[in-house]
């Protein structure tokens, strides 16, 4: 059975939906990451680098598998309300 | 020539304004209503907690969602070392502030406010509750006094409001913010205690009055504490406009000979002297220019004292004062504080230095409240001021094999 | 007749198979706690195997307990499936079988729907998982017939064994959240009794 993201905000509109973090909750389990190696990478500590912007349709059943993966449900898809934070650096997309 | 608003009145050595004296002089608040939040757009009150953010914006952000239940917090936390203006103000005008904690409540349409003061503040705490003690029946019915824990980030605005709902003063990620839901899950006014006296005149006479106070095109006056090496530090009252060796002239002149200037407090950034001097102070037009006001501390570093060891002392106390909620900040924080305290033991690793360089940028925007962020903002601010000094010092130790 | 010995082996074949997912299961889950990785199982293989060995679990007891409750000889109604101690048959054990398949439920259910209901509360209940598997192994040994064969057995001391194993290693090894000690230490700090 399959469980769908948790959207904040609405219904996703799935060219201009991206990942949402609650870094409070994240406590470094790393399942994310290996799911969803496209936009999430790992920091120095084992903690989610997560590049911004929307999620394209192509990797939108990654996107979804992260979230679910995610033990403390630190992770989301959100509706991309303004225009998305310039990249911090050192974050890698690959 | 200082400018007084806030100080006007009694001086600093007669304590607290009672309520008696503090009504005769001023008069009794006006009522708090919309109208008011124009008036503080046009009088271009910025916050005064570090964000500089204008005041009239926050306050309708939570007006227009209010239906009469929102929350007012007045936030006495000031857990910045270097700051002393936020409780020296709530120990000698805490009828300011809580007519502009109330004349808020009355604006947005809240139906609580809360007076959230610093627990290591013990004279402000005092006077505070006295003051408030001294207030008709129907305001006293509708504000409660709260003991901030004396923590670094207990004074973020997220943190505030969690302390209310639970208890425990640990930000929160945001969203929801506190003006879309905070106390309660309501509508929640986080403001700093200087923001709301300013208001509180403003509310008197007028934004016209305040922008006169100011210099050039800045307005109102502005709290500032200067500390380090000047002869009479405390906390001053100036107009907004004024220049750091104006500010620095008030505060007796600088003993010594600066080598720096520390602007904002631990979550500011070093400006070296030669370029301090000339530096106009006026927070909105600081915060354009992508630097900041934060909270007003002025601290002179002398040439004589080494500035790699405070630095390295300063992003200790802020890694330490990490809630260890989000792992970047608390694991990023020591590993910078860690390399830095190397390089200004002079027992710096190989890597040390491009290691400070890449671990900010990998700790920037990585945690849930701007913590990290500030503490990277300083640590970058002394990797550039202090350049000359980091690069002898990392080198110092002589190249090893790593 | 012939009808009757299939089921009475179904349901004992089934619940056989289920106690040794469900074994599989628990250490599964003992190892995720624990963050176990090397280099060629990553940790969704480990949380993934979980979650799949679990729901295949709940398909094997489901077979188990319907061909249990339609068997002639044993005149159970399907009352004695959902209500603990209410059967003629083998009153206690089977008791015990009802209540350690109404805890998987409730851990099963709220696993499925753990967005909905917020981490901590699926946590609170994912805990009865220590409960519910005890419960079901001396299930087995009470009601099953074939309890003391050897193959069952042995199947019965692996189980037991690596249930128990994992969860001592869960009882003595730290816990990987490298944030744990620092994050209670601070909360403890910052935390007052607030009279609202």
């Amino acid at each position: 059975m399959r469980q769908p993201g948790r959207v904040v905000g609405g219904p996703p509109d799935v060219a201009q939906t991206e990942l949402w973090i609650d870094r409070t909750k994240c406590d470094g389990s790393r399942l994310c990451a290996e799911l969803f190696p496209e936009r999430i990478s790992l920091d120095d500590w084992g903690y989610p680098i997560i590049s911004p912007g929307p999620i394209p349709a192509s990797l939108m059943a990654h996107a979804e598998k992260a979230v679910d993966s995610c033990p403390v449900l630190a992770l989301a898809l959100r509706r991309v309300e303004r225009k998305p934070p310039p990249p911090p650096p050192g974050a890698k997309a690959r | 020539m200082t400018t007084l608003s806030l100080f006007s009145g009694p001086p600093s050595s007669a304590g607290a304004e009672s309520f008696r004296d503090h009504a005769k002089r001023l008069g009794h608040r006006p009522p708090g209503d919309r109208a008011l939040i124009d008036t503080l757009d046009r009088s271009g009150l910025v916050g005064r907690g570090g964000a500089s953010f204008p005041v009239g914006v926050k306050w309708r952000s939570v007006e227009s969602r209010s239906r009469g239940v929102a929350v007012v917090i007045a936030n006495g936390a000031e857990g910045e070392p270097l700051s002393r203006k936020d409780r020296t103000l709530m120990a000698l005008r805490p009828h300011l502030v809580i007519d502009g904690a109330l004349l808020a409540a009355d604006a947005v349409g809240a139906s609580r406010t809360l007076l959230y003061i610093g627990e290591a503040h013990g004279a402000a705490a005092v006077a505070m509750a006295r003051a408030l003690g001294e207030r008709p029946p129907a305001e006293l019915a509708r504000t409660t006094l709260l003991g901030a824990p004396p923590s670094y980030v207990a004074g973020e605005e997220t943190a505030a409001v969690n302390f209310v709902n639970t208890g425990v003063a640990a930000p929160l990620a945001v969203p929801p913010r506190p003006f879309e839901r905070g106390v309660d899950g309501r509508p929640t006014l986080v403001q700093n205690v200087e923001s709301l006296a300013h208001a509180a005149l403003i509310a008197r006479f007028g934004d016209a009055w305040f922008q006169s106070l100011g210099r050039h095109h800045a307005t109102g006056t502005i709290l500032l504490t200067v500390s380090g090496a000047v002869t009479k530090p405390g906390v001053i009252e100036v107009a907004s406009g004024c220049s750091v060796d104006e500010v620095l002239a008030l505060a007796g002149g600088v003993s010594g000979k600066a080598r720096a200037v520390l602007l904002g407090g631990y979550f500011g950034g070093w400006i070296s002297a030669d370029h301090a001097g000339s530096m106009v102070l006026d927070p909105k037009g600081l915060r354009a220019a992508g630097g900041s006001l934060g909270c007003g501390v002025v601290s002179v570093l002398d040439e004589t004292a080494d500035p790699l060891d405070v630095s390295a002392r300063i992003l200790q106390h802020l890694a330490n004062e990490s809630a260890a909620q989000c792992g970047p900040c608390f694991f990023g924080l020591r590993s910078l504080s860690a390399a830095t305290t190397r390089i200004a033991s002079r027992q710096a690793d190989h890597g040390d230095l491009p290691q400070l360089h890449r671990w900010s940028a990998m700790v920037k925007g990585r945690g849930a409240c701007r913590h990290p962020d500030g503490a990277v903002a300083f640590l970058e601010s002394a990797l550039k001021v202090f350049e000359p000094e980091f690069s002898a010092a990392a080198g110092a130790r002589g190249r090893r094999a790593s | 007749m012939l009808n009757d010995t299939v089921l009475w082996y179904t349901t004992r074949g089934a619940g056989a198979v289920s106690l040794v997912l469900l074994s599989a299961v628990v250490v599964l889950g003992v190892l995720s706690s624990l963050r176990f990785e090397v280099a060629s199982w990553p940790r969704f293989l480990t949380t993934g195997l979980h979650r799949n060995i679990a729901l295949t679990a709940v398909v094997f007891l489901a077979l188990h307990i319907v061909t249990a409750v339609v068997d002639p000889f044993t005149h159970l109604g399907w009352l004695a499936a959902v209500v603990p101690f209410s059967s003629y048959y083998r009153t206690f054990w089977l008791g015990l079988g009802v209540i350690a398949i109404e805890l998987l439920i409730a851990i099963t259910v709220t696993s499925l729907v753990r967005a909905m209901i917020g981490h901590s509360a699926w946590r609170a209940i994912h805990w009865l998982s220590y409960g519910s598997w005890p419960i079901a192994v001396v299930h087995s040994f009470g009601t099953g017939t074939d309890a003391w064969s050897a193959w069952m057995l042995v199947i019965d001391v692996i189980c037991i064994v690596a249930v128990v194993g994992a969860a001592a290693a869960r009882l003595i090894l730290r816990s990987p959240d490298a944030l744990a000690t620092d994050r209670a230490r601070f909360r403890e700090r910052v935390s007052r009794k607030v009279v609202k």
